[in-house]
Formats: structure tokens, sequence, C-alpha cells
């Protein structure tokens, strides 16, 4: 087969998706800074950077620290709120052939409600609803980690919508598929895994943390089996789609993510290393299916072998 | 704008005990690059983020940056030897703005090298003032005397140089006048004593800052610093600062080199 002629076609929800790779929340602004290097449009969808609904500053750096094959973050949800988002930069977005995803992250279960009414009236393509932040203190991972704030906070986010909803889950849970059985019960779309992994580092030098918000959320390489794990765990408990992140570097990562049960996956951290790794990840995994005579990508997806 | 290249070691020499100078070949970057911009160097394949090193000089397709060895990344980096590449992404960030006339360039240890770029791009022949911890660690001098009207040195412990901070010798040349502004990169608390004396004499001043830093190019967020502008109320800052009507702009995309009066300088910072 010759990989040009290779469909990566994804339909995901009622969503149409060029090809299953997306840019995960956080990694990648709202899409200008990437959109100097390549095309927008080549890729499947970009999650962009996480809206609340007032702007927020964000925490105090340092904000970031290396780790072995890995980092950690404290951003803190930095960004300019869910209105500038609709009036400065969704239109931007707009003018590329790709799925557009708006994560929100609420300080309050009526402030995730009005965000969705909000992007749902501007047309997003899809709302991420972001129960899974581990660095602010109100809202995110608090309500994330409980099958209760799950419920609420999906049952609140269903009831406003008007355009396809996906719960961005934490890995900071003891039993992540009965998180993700509350958001599927509660109405959900889709679900969306992993969030970072709640992590710290010290400065033996100096003995004070070294990031100045103390704990951060680790991602890159470091936690992609731990990701892969639980897109299993969780695509083996609903019957929703699931979008898989968490360390993907390379086609054959996003092959793996797939079997394990992920219907899309988002490429973060590894843009950092290198600004072109999305689309390069569409070309590995394009040349994965032709090795290998895959015409489609649902032939990959769950096709596990136990 | 900036791209991804792979670009040959020409050079790697040791200036001081733990600090490198090094020269690669690329002719687009040579291009490209401005006073102050930085180059995000990957530093082997276990190390996942970049590392951002200023501009030290560019002739003809040669680049150089000076870099401290501070960790396993700088490390390697260090053991790199001409005929080898490196993969780099760059020139980034906003540079130096270099008006007509006479400039002071101030550079303070490890954060002299961009300045020296910095004064070889300026319009007349500059002023430049260099502080070191102590005579060990004093670098780049007969390269800034090549193409500076005056150099002063000064060395914490008085083993090189005036003994004292850059700050002395500049408020003499400020008191000379004539300068246009003021450019200077170095640890915070020195180049923030250098913005108070050039206010104080009505000089503009422009300032390099450093921070942790992700992507390189805007879109992560990490290298956050609080600059003064009426866009966001922020609630994580100091709310003794002077003016709370505060941005986080990001050193990499809109820094590195900030106006001076645009910087919320934060005491509690290392």
């Amino acid at each position: 087969m010759n990989e040009k002629n290779i469909s990566a076609q994804v339909d995901f929800i009622s969503v149409k998706f060029k090809n299953p790779v997306v840019t995960a929340s956080g990694t990648f602004g709202f899409g200008r800074e990437y959109g100097e290097y390549y095309d927008l449009s080549e890729l499947g969808g970009i999650c962009v950077k996480g809206l609340t609904l007032a702007p927020r500053p964000g925490n105090n750096p340092p904000r970031i620290a290396e780790t072995p094959m890995g980092m950690l973050n404290s951003v803190g949800l930095q960004n300019p709120g869910v209105d500038a988002f609709i009036k400065e930069e969704l239109p931007f977005l707009r003018k590329y052939d790709t799925v557009v995803i708006a994560n929100i992250a609420g300080n309050t279960i009526d402030e995730y409600a009005e965000m969705t009414e909000k992007l749902s009236d501007a047309r997003v393509d899809i709302i991420e609803v972001n129960v899974s932040c581990p660095n602010v203190k109100k809202g995110g991972m608090a309500f994330g980690t409980s099958v209760e704030g799950v419920t609420d906070v999906t049952a609140a986010v269903m009831k406003k919508t008007k355009v396809p909803v996906m719960v961005k889950l934490s890995p900071n849970v003891t039993d992540i598929a009965s998180i993700a059985k509350a958001a599927e019960s509660a109405g959900a779309d889709a679900v969306s895994l992993i969030n970072t992994l709640l992590a710290m580092r010290i400065d033996v030098m100096t003995r004070k943390p070294v990031l100045d918000n103390i704990v951060g959320g680790l991602s890159g390489p470091a936690v992609f089996p731990v990701a892969v794990r639980m897109v299993w765990q969780v695509a083996s408990a609903v019957n929703i789609p699931v979008l898989g992140m968490g360390g993907i570097q390379t086609g054959k990562d996003a092959a793996e993510m797939m079997l394990a049960g992920a219907s899309l996956v988002a490429v973060g951290t590894a843009c950092f290393d290198d600004p072109y790794a999305p689309v390069k990840i569409i070309k590995e995994l394009k040349e994965y299916m032709a090795v290998n005579s895959i015409k489609s990508l649902c032939e990959l997806t769950g096709q596990l072998l136990i | 704008m900036s791209d991804v290249f792979f670009c040959e070691i020409t050079e790697n020499k040791v200036l001081t005990d733990a600090v490198y100078s090094m020269s690669i070949t690329c002719s687009q970057i040579a291009a490209k690059a401005l006073p102050g911009q930085f180059l995000h160097i990957k530093c082997g394949h276990s190390r996942i983020l970049r590392r951002p090193i200023s501009i030290c000089n560019v002739h003809n397709d040669i680049i150089t940056f000076v870099f401290e060895v501070k960790g396993d990344g700088t490390k390697w980096l260090s053991q790199k030897k001409p005929g080898q590449s490196l993969d780099i992404l760059g020139p980034l960030g906003n540079g130096f703005t270099i008006p007509g006339g006479k400039i002071i360039v101030v550079g303070g240890g490890v954060g002299t090298p961009p300045m020296l770029f910095t004064a070889a791009k300026a319009t007349q022949k500059p002023a430049a003032v260099l502080g070191f911890r102590s005579a060990d660690r004093v670098i780049l001098t007969e390269e800034f005397k090549a193409i500076c009207e005056k150099i002063y040195i000064t060395t914490d412990d008085g083993s090189y140089g005036i003994h004292g901070a850059v700050t002395k010798p500049l408020e003499e040349l400020l008191k000379t006048g004539g300068y246009k502004v003021v450019m200077s990169c170095g640890q915070l608390l020195m180049q923030k004593a250098v913005a108070d004396i050039c206010a104080k004499y009505n000089v503009p001043s422009q300032v390099s800052l450093e921070e942790r830093m992700g992507c390189g190019v805007g879109a992560c967020l990490v290298c956050a610093c609080a600059t003064k502008s009426n866009a966001i109320e922020s609630d994580a800052l100091d709310p003794n600062a002077e003016d709370n009507k505060i941005t986080m702009s990001r050193v990499c995309a809109d820094g590195p080199v900030f106006k001076s009066n645009e910087v919320v300088w934060q005491e509690s910072i290392k």
C-alpha cells in the first residue's frame, strides 16, 4: 500500500477528523505560534489552551521543571478568558480546515455551564470539559477526582450544550474507569485522557521546590505507559469514544494508544521538543498503516489482542 | 521566521572553568539573527526540553553562543566536538531595539555574551560596562575592546578591574550625557539596579530577562514574567507592587528583551 492513498480519517462522535492527531490543550496556545511552522489545516484538530470565564494570569514562575523523559508544568490556566477567545482567537482558527476543540475549566459548576453556552453559540466543534487541571486551587481537578463531581459538571454542561462534549479525565484517581463511566452516564459524548500526573521536584542544594507552585503536572514520554494503561481501562469500561493522550512522540506511539482503545490521539509535550511533532506523527502513522495494510483506523482502535 | 536546523559545530572552546564558547554554521540563522535573540538547542535525545541560549555573535555563516554548564543538558552540550551537529530551533525572541547614536551595553557574568552582538550592531562605537564575580570569571574582554569606544570591567571582589558593581562606572558614563539608551543582560537584581540608575538620568533602558522555558515559541506559557499593562488584574502577584495592572508576558516570545519600564520587578525572584 502507498501511504499517499491511505485515509486516516476518523468519525468521532458526529465530527469528521481528516486524521486522528489533535494538539493537546495547553501545549499549543491558540495555534498562532505553531501556525508559523506549518499549515494548521494538516492537523486533525486543535484543542485550545484551557479557557476560564474570566481572564487568568496563571501562577508565578518558575512554572516548568525537566524530569527524566518528561517535564512538570504549573502554568495555572493562564488565559485571556472565554469572551476574548471567541472574539480574538476563534475567527483565526476558523480560517483553517481543522476541528476546533475548546477546553473549559470552571471554578464552579455554574461557570462550566455559562462557558458551554457561550462556546456552543460561537459554534466551536467540540467542547472539552477540563475537570483535571492539577494546577489551580478551585475547580479543575477538585471536580474530576470524584464520581459526584464529574457527574454534576457533566450534567450541567450537557444541559446547555448544542455541540458534542468530551470530558477530560484526571489520572490522579484510584479508579479512572468509574470516573469515565460517571461522565458517560451523565451524558458525555466522549472522554479524553490523561491530563497530567500530579508531581513535584525539589532542588537539593536550596532545599526548595523547583516550581513556585510547589507541585505541578507531569507530562511527556515518561507518562506514556500510564496513559496507555488508563486508556485501555477506560475504553474497556465505556461505550463512548476515547481520545488518548500522554507522552505520544511517534506514529507508533499513536498506533499503540489506538490499539489500547483510543479513536483519536493528542500530541502535547512532544511539540516543545520538535515544533513539527504533530505533522510528523501523522506521517508516521500513515506509514505504519501502509506497512501493516491497514485501510481504516477502525481496524486499529481497540484491536488489542489479549 | 525561525525554524529547526541541523547545524555543524565549528568550534568549542573553554572560556573559564564552566563557561564555553561554541560556534556553529547555519546560513539561515545567521541571516536572520538579531542582537538579544536566542537559540533553542536540543541537548541529547534523553532530554525533552531544549536549552535557550543567547546569540553572542554572528560572522558570515558562523553563529557563536556562550553558555555556562549548569546541569546535565549543558554538560552534554559542552562535550560536543567540532564536526558534530546540533539540532537548533531559532533564532527566537524579540531582541534589542538599537537606535541611531551612542549607546551603552551592560553585561553581567554569563549575561555578557549577547551584549557583544548588540555592541557590534550599534551605529556608533558604544560604551561597554561588564561586571563579573571575580577575575577568574572574566570573559570576552578582548572582543568588546575591539568594537567599543570605552570599556569598564568590574568585579565583585576587586580581583580584576574596578572593585564593585557595574552601576558605579555606568553612573559616571550617564553623568557625561549623550547616550541614547542603555541595554543590559545579566542577573535580575543587577538589571534592576541598571534600570533604576538609567531612570535617574532619564535615559531609556532595555533589559534581557531569563526564565525557565518550554516551547520557546510562545505557545506553552511557562516562561511567564509580569509586565505592566491594563489587560489582566493579577491575584498571583505581590499586591504591594507599584502598579497592579499587570499582564503575564512570555519571556520567549514577547521578550526576552523588554523596555525596563514595562517590567514588574519582583524582589523575591532569585
